[in-house]
């Protein structure tokens, strides 16, 4: 039961109401000069980017097993129940693997300032618990931005897809993508052409890549140390050895000399 | 002699004031106004630089306190001390470098309560933290000497065995987690240098830098105190460097055999001259070197190859954490003046910590021996195997 959102580029007008809605809900400033920086950044969690008459809208994707949470050494940033990927400001130390590992390049960082947090749409998981939809569904005039259940969202994107296969671009994002994301993306041209690289992206949730090393460790404590253990063991016990052998042999040389005399 | 002393301390002081304003700035006015850093870019320099070479440069640590104390590799003894001081200090400056580079230094102890097993960060950091306790303990029997405290000595020389051990197992898994930092970033790495086998490179590759930097750090010390060169043991050095180097080679070639890459490093490109550059410093040309007699046994055939092998895996940890990343970011990225001169203040710092222990603490247990032949030492003439092998134990 996690909540999603569908982005269908072809309902979208580009009247960036979901960046208004969005700038709202999260107490950040907007203005003409904002509206028209088509990057997220520390103070935009959202954007839609234009090319002539078609639109892609941007934003965190809520991945299904998201690298960010994978990454943080705190546990900072957690994927809830209910969809969204969440950032809990008073643990993260600002390490910033989460921005490094994002195959989105979503989390941002406060650069300008002395004591700075990492910035990313959350999903308004405050609203969603209180049963709303997020700010940005909610300010969208149009439905190009529909929040709901993610297996009833999948199955209305491939209806879509069906229905008019001249208008898209012939994939969903999101249903597959690194495991699958809460955010579903339609889009009207190629993919590619708006820097989201379908091809170099792997299907597998990321976080399997490290944990398949990371999960051997609980094994290697106890096997190294019992190999390393054994080779002093051995290492040592042949100087032990070398040792009583000469001693022995002194006795020996000693008690025969003493026997002669 | 004395203005080569005194250049030194100028290079030093200029260095440290550099540093020291960048501090200020750091700290003052945040990331942004220090660093190039940026949101394409959240690691830089001292994430690439002070904490993967910095603690790839002090692997000699766990390299010759498990060969002496574990592997019972007699004749390395007399180079232990000098390799444990350098490791030591090398973890004590990646924490200090670490305490630049997070958003919230104040925090960096938060790992240790909120715990995320599932994050290659969280093991790296409890390893590094475990493993700087166990780098004091092994090192503070050169304190406790020079004080003579006989008593916690005696518990620590009663406990060094386990203690060694403990360090290699936490020094093999951080030294390979630092790659494993990299495999969740499949798409974004170019692939010279993602590889599922980015933890083993890394592990072979810090052995290698152990090596060489015990190599390198013995040539300087007996060239800058006069003292002389243990030369069976860097060669000892020198033949263990060449297996070392051997194997990485072998599956690094094959790595990139299998994953269908080998065809790409001939195609002339950005990535593929920082590639060759890797490579030829790190691994080629210092075996070729290593593989002639006469450059294997010579003093100044060893310093070359071992200064070479550092330069060389120095620029491949670059290479991972900066220039393997640049194509899919789209652009440069370069240090600003601040991120370099902390940087050269942490290296400076190293070279500091390194001369003030040697002077103060009996680091080279031959010392008394070298006193009478000081004069013989600055010909360069070679240490018996007997006075190295006797001063241990």
């Amino acid at each position: 039961m996690s909540k999603s959102l569908l982005y269908d580029a072809t309902l979208c007008i580009g009247c960036k109401q979901c960046e208004a809605g969005c700038a709202e809900q999260n107490h950040l400033p907007y203005n003409e000069r904002i509206a028209a920086e088509e990057v997220t950044s520390d103070h935009k969690f959202t954007t839609v980017m234009a090319k002539d008459d078609k639109y892609m809208r941007r934003l965190c994707m809520h991945c299904q097993d998201p690298a960010c949470a994978s990454v943080c050494p705190v546990g900072a940033l957690r994927k809830t129940e209910a969809g969204p990927v969440v950032y809990e400001e008073a643990r993260c130390m600002g390490c910033r693997y989460c921005m490094a590992a994002c195959p989105f390049s979503v989390p941002k960082y406060e650069w300008s300032k002395v004591l700075p947090k990492v910035q990313k749409c959350v999903m308004c998981p405050d609203r969603i618990a209180a049963g709303k939809q997020t700010a940005c569904a909610e300010a969208c005039p149009t439905g190009a931005t529909k929040f709901g259940e993610r297996d009833e969202l999948i199955r209305e994107a491939q209806e879509r897809l069906r229905a008019n296969p001249g208008n898209y671009a012939p994939h969903v994002f999101g249903i597959n993508e690194v495991g699958g994301t809460s955010v579903l993306l339609l889009s009207s041209l190629p993919f590619e052409q708006w820097g989201i690289r379908i091809a170099e992206l792997p299907k597998d949730p990321l976080p399997l890549y490290t944990y398949r090393v990371l999960s051997r460790i609980p094994d290697f404590v106890p096997l190294g140390g019992m190999v390393l253990g054994g080779v002093w063991w051995i290492t040592h016990r042949r100087d032990e050895v070398a040792e009583a052998e000469a001693r022995e042999r002194a006795e020996k040389e000693a008690r025969k000399n003493g026997g002669a005399r | 002699m004395k203005f080569k002393f005194t250049f030194w301390k100028l290079v030093f002081a200029v260095i440290m004031v550099l540093g020291g304003y960048a501090t200020v700035i750091r700290f003052t006015q945040g990331l942004g106004a220090s660093t190039n850093m940026n949101d394409q870019y959240p690691w830089g320099l001292w994430i690439g630089f002070d904490v993967l070479c910095g603690v790839m440069l002090a692997a000699g640590g766990f390299t010759l306190t498990g060969a002496v104390h574990i592997f019972n590799v007699k004749r390395l003894e007399p180079i232990v001390r000098p390799t444990v001081l350098t490791a030591f200090s090398g973890y004590l400056l990646v924490s200090t470098a670490l305490l630049y580079d997070l958003g919230r230094p104040y925090r960096i102890w938060h790992p240790l309560v909120m715990r995320n097993p599932h994050s290659v960060m969280f093991e790296v950091a409890m390893c590094v933290m475990l493993y700087t306790t166990v780098l004091s303990l092994e090192f503070s029997p050169i304190v406790l000497e020079r004080f003579h405290l006989h008593k916690p000595l005696k518990f620590i020389k009663a406990a060094l065995v386990p203690l060694v051990i403990l360090g290699c197992i936490l020094s093999t898994l951080h030294q390979s987690s630092l790659g494993t930092m990299y495999l969740i970033m499949p798409e974004k790495l170019h692939p010279f240098w993602y590889s599922p086998l980015l933890p083993v490179f890394f592990f072979i590759s810090a052995i290698a830098v152990g090596l060489a930097m015990t190599i390198y750090e013995s040539s300087l010390s007996s060239r800058i105190f006069g003292r002389q060169l243990e030369l069976p043991i860097i060669r000892e050095l020198g033949r263990i460097l060449l297996v070392v180097l051997s194997v990485y080679a072998i599956l690094r070639f094959e790595d990139l055999l299998h994953r269908g890459v080998l065809g790409r490093v001939l195609v002339p490109q950005y990535e593929t001259y920082f590639f060759w550059l890797e490579n030829l410093l790190a691994v080629i040309i210092p075996l070729i070197l290593l593989s002639i007699r006469k450059v294997r046994t010579s003093p100044a055939g060893l310093y070359l190859t071992a200064v070479m092998v550092v330069l060389g895996f120095i620029t491949n940890r670059l290479n991972v954490s900066i220039t393997g990343m640049e194509g899919w970011v789209g652009r440069h990225y370069m240090p600003s003046w601040m991120e370099f001169s902390v940087t050269a203040a942490m290296v400076a710092g190293g070279f500091a910590l390194f001369g003030l222990a040697v002077k103060h603490l009996p680091i080279f247990e031959d010392e008394h021996h070298n006193q009478q032949s000081q004069p013989a030492a600055q010909k360069g003439v070679i240490a018996s195997v007997e006075v190295a092998t006797n001063a241990g134990d």
